[in-house]
């Protein structure tokens, strides 16, 4: 039994290294396309600029295997264990700490992991509580899905929470969204993709803006009236004019996504996570046996 | 909204003067890359910089390098938010003659009069866009102060470094706080049809 967990772990350790690398160098198709679509649409003599600049940067990162962007973030995983998976998920999260360790070390990747008070590094992208990773229990399933998400500081630095109250309704979140993606102008390094949590309490609305960034461009909420907020925040976003890198124009967001909870009758909590036009993010499924599929959409 | 091409470091205060808000530029010669950590120790600590920053264009970077021998060669060279270091610009210029200043998401409006007092660029970049920037580093040739590595002293010869975009000139204009202006003006009309 234990032989099987070693090789295992060192299965998702493999995995998570190779999904950090393969992240920061090889952005998904949607987001590839979704940045063209932006190109073509972009009205403003700076804003053309900007887009056509950014998706030339992704040929050459392509063309010289170089990182899209400088910053290699913070590693953000989200796993989805499958109740018979045949590890541990405190193994599961040495094997993602061991992964994020080794890439960088190996390519060699920037770490910019430090201290939150002393501001000293604290390993190769990884310290106390980092990697950073989300979980999800799936019943009768015996599979692994991780997404590795690693996470710019220039966007993660625009980050707000707004403890509505009921009577704000439905215009107190769309209002308090526009607002944090006007205060936010060129710093995320815009177009991107807004994230959205709402309900829950304070601490998951925030989890939940942060699963939201993490969905392929443009994907709905399955709750009808979440997914008709979605396409409206979409609209409006892209009518305040701030534009690409904030320098004016018609594409300010390249979608917003939203995830929901049920809430308390008193809450109404509204959080804004943005994800930079460099929405990096990879994926792999491992399955029981221990052998990987990498999949670059999910 | 014209194109230039300038070489820094500049001389002539003529080649500040001529770029206006929107301009596309692309720059030539030298650019000194700084960061949160050197501009704390030049004017919080009071250390003196052991390079010449008159008449020149500073980029705000923490490169991604790999030292080969005792040089370093660029691995991965962008751009960050240049926000947080806004309150060194005055003293940038008044001291120590800088000219450009180079980084990602703009200044905050009360850069704009010292620039325009002290005849001073904000350039934008673009950010995130670090795969094209490092195939315009031609050589780092020079490093100091090592020991804030990554946010070191850098001096770095570039070629055709660009696009980018004059955000704040040295006439007052500012694009930042025109678009802001215009961005709350819509706000208004936004939440009125809400
Ligand atoms: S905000 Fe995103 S694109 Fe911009 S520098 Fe940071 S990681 Fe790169």
């Amino acid at each position: 039994m234990s032989t099987v967990a070693t090789d295992i772990q060192q299965a998702v350790e493999d995995a998570a290294a190779h999904l950090y690398v393969w992240a920061l160098k090889d952005i998904p198709q949607d987001l590839r396309d979704a940045l063209a679509e932006a190109k073509d649409r972009e009205t403003s003599i700076p804003g053309k600029r900007v887009l056509e600049t950014i998706v030339r940067n992704v040929e050459i990162a392509d063309s010289n295997s170089n990182l899209v962007c400088q910053d290699t973030g913070i590693a953000v995983y989200t796993c989805r264990v499958g109740e018979d998976f045949p590890l541990h998920p405190a193994r599961i999260y040495e094997a993602l700490k061991a992964g994020t360790e080794r890439a960088t070390l190996e390519h060699p990747l920037r770490s910019n992991a430090v201290h939150t008070l002393t501001r000293e590094n604290t390993g190769p992208n990884t310290g106390y509580r980092l990697p950073i990773v989300h979980w999800e229990f799936i019943s009768g399933w015996d599979g692994l899905d991780v997404k590795c998400v690693p996470k710019g500081s220039g966007s993660e630095n625009m980050s707000f929470l707004k403890m509505c109250v009921p009577a704000d309704g439905v215009n107190g979140i769309k209002k308090f969204v526009l607002e944090s993606i006007v205060e936010s102008g060129g710093k995320p390094c815009p177009p991107g993709i807004v994230g959205v949590g709402i309900g829950g309490s304070a601490d998951y609305a925030m989890y939940l803006a942060k699963e939201a960034i993490a969905r392929p461009i443009g994907t709905r909420n399955h709750d009808p009236h979440v997914a008709k907020l979605e396409e409206e925040l979409y609209e409006l976003l892209n009518e305040t004019g701030i534009g690409p890198m904030g320098l004016g124009g018609d594409v300010t967001v390249l979608n917003c996504h939203i995830e929901h909870a049920d809430t308390h009758m008193t809450l109404n909590p509204v959080a804004v996570n943005y994800q930079c036009w460099a929405a990096r993010r990879a994926s792999a499924h491992v399955a029981a046996d221990g052998s990987v599929d990498f999949d670059r959409e999910a | 909204m014209a194109t230039h091409e300038v070489t820094f470091p500049i001389t002539d205060e003529a080649e500040i003067l001529k770029l206006r808000a929107g301009d596309e530029v692309t720059v030539q010669g030298h650019i000194i890359g700084i960061r949160d950590r050197t501009q704390i120790r030049i004017f919080d600590e009071g250390v003196e910089p052991p390079m010449d920053l008159r008449g020149a264009f500073l980029l705000h970077t923490a490169p991604g390098v790999r030292k080969v021998g005792d040089k370093y060669e660029p691995v991965c060279i962008g751009t960050t938010t240049s926000a947080r270091m806004v309150r060194f610009t005055e003293p940038l210029g008044a001291q120590y003659g800088v000219r450009a200043i180079c980084g990602k998401g703009g200044f905050p409006d009360e850069a704009i009069e010292p620039m325009r007092a002290l005849g001073m660029i904000y350039f934008a970049i673009v950010g995130g866009a670090a795969a094209l920037e490092t195939t315009q580093i031609e050589e780092i040739e020079e490093v100091a102060w090592e020991e804030l590595m990554p946010e070191c002293l850098w001096k770095f010869r570039v070629r055709d470094f660009g696009p980018l975009t004059v955000g704040i000139d040295a006439h007052g204009n500012s694009l930042y706080h025109d678009v802001q202006a215009a961005a709350h003006e819509k706000l208004k009309e936004l939440y009125a049809r809400l």
